[in-house]
C-alpha cells in the first residue's frame, strides 16, 4: 500500500528490505538522515545488521570494504566531501571486485562550502570503477537501491554501486511511494555468493600489486565487468518490473527513460529531479503543438552510449543540462553525449547548459529558455552555431561578476 | 623445483619474497604467522612488506591476507571482523565461527604512526576485536627512506638528511605504545626482533584476549639505516640492551612486565653501528645529540624500570 | 612442489593470487656469500632457522639444520647469531 514517505525514509527501508550484514556509518548533510534512520531500526530491532559507528566517511568504505571482502553484503551512504574521502577505497574496491552498495545524496563539493545538492561529487568518481544510478523522484531513489544490490553483487559484475539521489530535493522532500515487502524482496535479491572470500580455510591473497605487464589487463577486466553492467541493469530492471510492478526505461535496456522523445525535433536530456520539472514543460510545448520531447539517463556509468545514440540521432537540437562543470572545459555529460553522437556521425548541434550548481532552483522560466535556444539550433550543423564559450550557465548572474582586473 | 626436503609448502610465510637480505619486517612476517597459525585474516597496508610479498601474481602468504590501501588496514581489519560477527549472529553457513579467527594487521611504522592514525584510532575506540602489529623501521622504506614520526631523534633520512646546518631527524619519535594504551586497550606491548621468542608469546597472549591489541617490535632495515644485513638482530638487540627501546607488556593502563637489563650498554654502542648515526659521532656538535638520546635511555630506564637492582 | 603461477596465467577477477606462490621465485641467485654449516660443530640449537627471513633455513628429518640455497639471499645473520661459529659466510664463484 503506497505510503507518503521522505527519500531519506524511502532509502532506509530499502536498505532494511535489502537486509545488509553490515552497516558501516557517518553522518554528513544532507545523507545523515539515511544512516539515522537506519540506525533507529537496528535500535528497535527491525534491523539486524551490524552498525559500525565510524570516525569518519573514509573508513566507512574502508569498514565496509573489508567486510564485503569477508563475504558480506554492506550498506553505507554519503555525501559531497564525504564521497571525496571515500574515494580512494572506492577506486580500489572496484579493483579488487568488491560489491558495496552506497547512497549518495548528491551535494557539491567545496569551495565555497554549500550544503546544497548538485552532482560535482559524484562526476568526480566517474572514473572509478563504480556503477551510477541517478533517480528522478522517491520512488525510484527507493527502487535503485534494491537494483543497486542486485547488479554490483552479480558473480560477472562484483563492482561498488553508487544509488545516487538529489540532496534536499529527493531527500528531503516527502512522495507517495509503495514500500517493498519483504518477500518481494527475497525473490528479487537473492543471498549474495560471493566471487572470492577471506575464508581462512581457503586462503588468497586479495590486493597484490601488479607490474606494467599484467596491471592493463587487471584494469581492462574491471573496464570490461562495468560495461558488462548494462545488460545485468536491463535483466535487473526486467525483473524489477515482474516482481514489483514499477518500470523503469524497459524498452531501453533500464539505462534511460524518454518523454516525447519518439518525434521531438528538440531534446533535453537531464539526470536526476530536474526532470520532474522538464516533463512539465516538455508537456507546455506540445500543448502549443511544438515537438520538445526529453531524455533521461538512468545510468551515467557505464555509459549508455547505444541507447543515448537510439533516442537521440533523429533529434534536430539537443540541450544537455546537468548539475556539474568540469572546469576547464564543459559538464561531463555532454562531453559523453557529444562523443557518443558524433563518433557515430551524427551532426546535431548539441548546447551545454550548467545549471542547478549548489542547490540554485532550475525553474521553468530557466527550463523555457533552454528551450527557446537549443530551438534556434534546428536544421544547423555544429559548425555553423557560435557556441561562444562551449558552455552557457542557467543562469549565470553577470552583474556579481567582477571582470578581469586591468 | 623446490627439493621436498625443505617443506616451504608448510609455511605460512614463503620464501620467495623479494624483502632485502637480513629484513626486520621479512623475519617479523614469518614470527606473526608462527604465532597466528593458519586460522588468521592478515590486513596490511601498502609498505615493503605489501611490496615485497605479493607481485601479482604471486603471494608469500600461506594465510588469508587483504591488502588495501596505505592507510586504512585497521579500518579493513575493523569491517572484515564485523562481518564475522555478522555471520555468527545470522548463522550464515559457509563461514568459519568468529572466535576461531585470528583478525591480525601487520603495518610498518608510516602506515601506523602517521597516515592510518585515524583508521588505528577509530578501530581501537569501537573495540574491534583485532591484533595490531606495527613492525618499527623507523621510517618510510619502501619509498626510500623518509623519516616518519617514528624517527628518532638525529637519525639521518632522505628527507631528514645530516648537513651543514642540521644533525638529522629533529624531533622526538612518537610513543605510539602510550597512544593505544590511552585508548584503554587491555593488552599493548613491544618487542624486538631480536627475541622472537618472547614477541611470539605476546602475539599469543594477545589473541586470547576479545577486542583490540596493540604489539610494536622493532624491526631493523639493512638498507635504510646503513648498517650490514648480518647485523639486524645484533642491532635489535642492543637498542633493547641501551635502553632506547625497552620492551615490555602494558595490561590495562599498567606496565606489568619489562625486560630488565643488569648492565645497561651506553646508548653509543647502538648508534655507532649503523650509518644513520654516523654523522653524530663524525660532526661538532653531535655530542649534544648523542647526549640527548642517552637522556632518553635514561629516562626510559626510569620511567618503565628497566634497570635491575 | 610449487604451483608455477605464470604457467597459463589469465587475469583473475580483481586479481586475487593463491597461496605460497613466490616460491617460484628463486632469490638465491641474490647472493653473494654462501652459508656453510659445519655439521660437526653445530649443537642444533636452530638458531639460524628462527632467524632466517627468508625461511631459507630448515630442519631435516634426520634433526639436521640445512640451508635451501634456491632461497638464501646470503644475508649472514645465521653465521653471526650461531653461538657455536658453525656457519662460516663463504664468497660465491661468479
Amino acid at each position: 500500500m503506497a505510503k507518503m514517505m521522505t527519500g531519506y525514509n524511502a532509502v532506509a527501508e530499502a536498505v532494511k528490505a535489502c537486509n545488509p550484514d553490515v552497516i558501516p556509518a557517518y553522518p554528513i548533510t544532507p545523507q545523515t538522515d539515511i544512516v539515522e534512520r537506519i540506525s533507529e531500526m537496528v535500535a528497535d530491532g527491525e534491523l539486524t545488521s551490524e552498525y559500525v559507528r565510524v570516525d569518519s566517511e573514509f573508513n566507512a568504505a574502508s569498514t565496509a570494504l573489508g567486510a564485503s571482502a569477508a563475504g558480506a553484503r554492506i550498506f553505507t551512504a554519503t555525501s559531497s566531501q564525504g564521497l571525496k574521502l571515500m574515494s580512494e577505497p572506492l577506486f580500489s574496491a572496484s579493483g579488487m571486485r568488491l560489491p558495496l552498495v552506497l547512497a549518495i545524496a548528491n551535494r557539491s563539493l567545496s569551495a565555497p562550502l554549500s550544503i546544497w545538492g548538485d552532482h560535482t561529487d559524484t562526476f568526480a568518481e566517474r572514473d572509478g570503477g563504480m556503477i551510477q544510478f541517478y533517480a528522478e523522484d522517491v520512488q525510484e531513489a527507493m527502487d535503485n537501491v534494491a537494483m543497486a544490490y542486485r547488479v554490483a553483487e552479480d558473480k560477472d559484475i562484483s563492482l561498488p554501486a553508487l544509488s545516487c539521489l538529489d540532496g534536499f530535493i529527493l531527500t528531503h522532500v516527502q512522495e507517495k511511494v509503495d514500500p517493498f515487502t519483504q518477500k518481494e524482496m527475497k525473490e528479487f535479491l537473492p543471498e549474495r555468493e560471493p566471487i572470492h572470500t577471506l575464508d581462512p580455510s581457503d586462503p588468497i591473497s586479495m590486493g597484490a600489486y601488479a607490474r606494467p605487464e599484467h596491471w592493463t589487463e587487471t584494469r581492462y577486466e574491471v573496464h570490461r565487468a562495468v560495461n558488462k553492467a548494462k545488460d545485468k541493469i536491463g535483466k535487473a530492471v526486467k525483473e524489477f518490473a515482474d516482481v514489483f510492478g514499477r518500470e523503469y526505461g524497459l524498452e531501453h535496456s533500464g539505462l534511460l527513460e524518454t518523454y516525447r522523445a519518439e518525434d521531438a525535433d528538440v531534446i533535453l536530456v537531464a539526470l536526476g529531479s530536474v526532470c520532474g520539472t522538464m516533463r512539465y514543460v516538455v508537456d507546455e510545448y506540445r500543448d502549443k503543438g511544438e515537438k520538445v520531447g526529453m531524455v533521461r539517463p538512468r545510468v551515467y556509468r557505464p555509459f549508455p552510449v547505444k541507447e543515448i545514440n537510439k533516442v537521440l540521432e533523429d533529434a534536430e537540437a539537443i540541450a544537455v543540462l546537468e548539475k556539474d562543470v568540469s572546469l576547464g572545459y564543459q559538464g561531463g555529460l555532454a562531453i559523453d553525449i557529444k562523443s557518443a553522437l558524433y563518433s557515430n556521425g551524427s551532426r546535431i548541434p548539441i548546447l551545454n547548459f550548467i545549471v542547478g550548481l549548489a542547490g540554485r532552483d532550475v525553474t521553468k522560466d530557466n527550463l523555457r529558455n533552454i528551450v527557446e535556444q537549443t530551438k534556434e539550433l534546428r536544421g544547423k550543423k555544429p559548425e555553423d552555431v557560435d557556441f561562444g564559450d562551449e558552455e552557457r550557465w542557467e543562469p549565470l548572474r553577470t552583474e556579481l561578476l567582477p571582470g578581469d582586473e586591468e | 623445483m623446490t627439493e621436498d626436503k625443505f617443506k616451504h609448502e608448510e609455511d605460512l610465510f614463503c620464501s620467495g619474497h623479494r624483502a632485502c637480505p637480513g629484513c626486520g619486517a621479512a623475519l617479523t612476517s614469518k614470527l606473526v604467522t608462527e604465532a597466528t597459525g593458519p586460522q588468521t585474516i592478515l590486513s596490511m597496508p601498502t609498505g615493503c612488506m605489501e611490496v615485497t610479498t605479493t607481485p601479482y601474481p604471486e603471494s608469500a602468504w600461506g594465510i588469508s591476507w587483504i591488502h588495501n590501501i596505505f592507510e586504512n588496514s585497521a579500518a579493513v581489519a575493523g569491517g572484515i571482523e564485523t562481518a564475522y560477527r555478522s555471520f555468527d549472529k545470522r548463522n550464515k553457513e559457509g563461514y568459519m565461527n568468529h572466535e576461531d579467527v585470528n583478525f591480525v594487521v601487520l603495518a610498518g611504522d608510516g602506515a601506523t604512526f602517521d597516515i592510518g592514525i585515524r583508521s588505528l584510532s577509530g578501530m581501537m575506540e569501537r573495540g574491534h576485536d583485532v591484533l595490531y602489529i606495527c613492525y618499527d623501521n623507523e621510517a618510510y622504506m619502501n619509498t626510500g627512506i623518509q623519516r616518519s614520526s617514528s624517527t628518532p631523534i638525529g637519525a639521518a633520512t632522505t628527507t631528514s638528511p645530516a648537513g651543514k646546518e642540521s644533525f638529522g631527524e629533529d624531533v622526538h619519535k612518537k610513543d605510539m605504545p602510550s597512544i593505544a594504551a590511552a585508548h584503554g586497550l587491555e593488552y599493548v606491548a613491544t618487542a624486538s626482533v631480536a627475541y622472537p621468542e618472547d614477541f611470539k608469546k605476546k602475539v599469543e597472549k594477545a589473541l586470547e584476549i576479545e577486542g583490540p591489541k596493540y604489539i610494536q617490535i622493532f624491526a631493523p632495515c639493512p638498507r635504510g639505516w646503513r648498517h650490514e644485513s648480518k647485523n639486524s638482530i645484533e642491532i635489535a638487540r642492543l637498542v633493547v640492551e641501551t635502553g632506547l627501546y625497552p620492551i615490555f607488556e602494558m595490561e590495562n593502563g599498567k606496565i606489568t612486565n619489562v625486560k630488565k637489563l643488569k648492565d645497561r650498554k651506553p646508548v653509543e654502542e647502538y648508534l655507532k653501528v649503523q650509518g644513520r648515526f654516523k654523522h653524530l659521532f663524525e660532526k661538532e656538535g653531535g655530542e649534544e645529540v648523542l647526549e640527548e638520546l642517552q637522556k632518553i635511555a635514561d629516562s626510559n630506564a626510569e620511567k618503565i624500570g628497566i634497570d635491575k637492582e | 612442489m610449487t604451483e608455477d603461477p605464470y604457467e597459463d596465467l589469465k587475469i583473475s577477477k580483481g586479481a586475487v593470487v593463491k597461496p605460497r606462490t613466490t616460491l617460484v621465485n628463486k632469490t638465491g641467485s641474490w647472493r653473494s656469500e654462501k652459508p656453510i654449516i659445519d655439521h660437526e660443530k653445530c649443537i642444533a640449537c636452530g638458531n639460524c632457522e628462527k632467524f632466517c627471513p627468508d625461511m631459507a633455513v630448515k630442519e631435516t628429518e634426520e634433526g639436521k639444520f640445512e640451508i635451501d640455497l634456491e632461497y638464501c639471499k646470503g644475508c649472514g645473520i645465521c653465521a653471526e647469531e650461531c653461538p657455536v661459529k658453525a656457519i662460516i659466510m663463504e664468497e660465491e664463484e661468479k
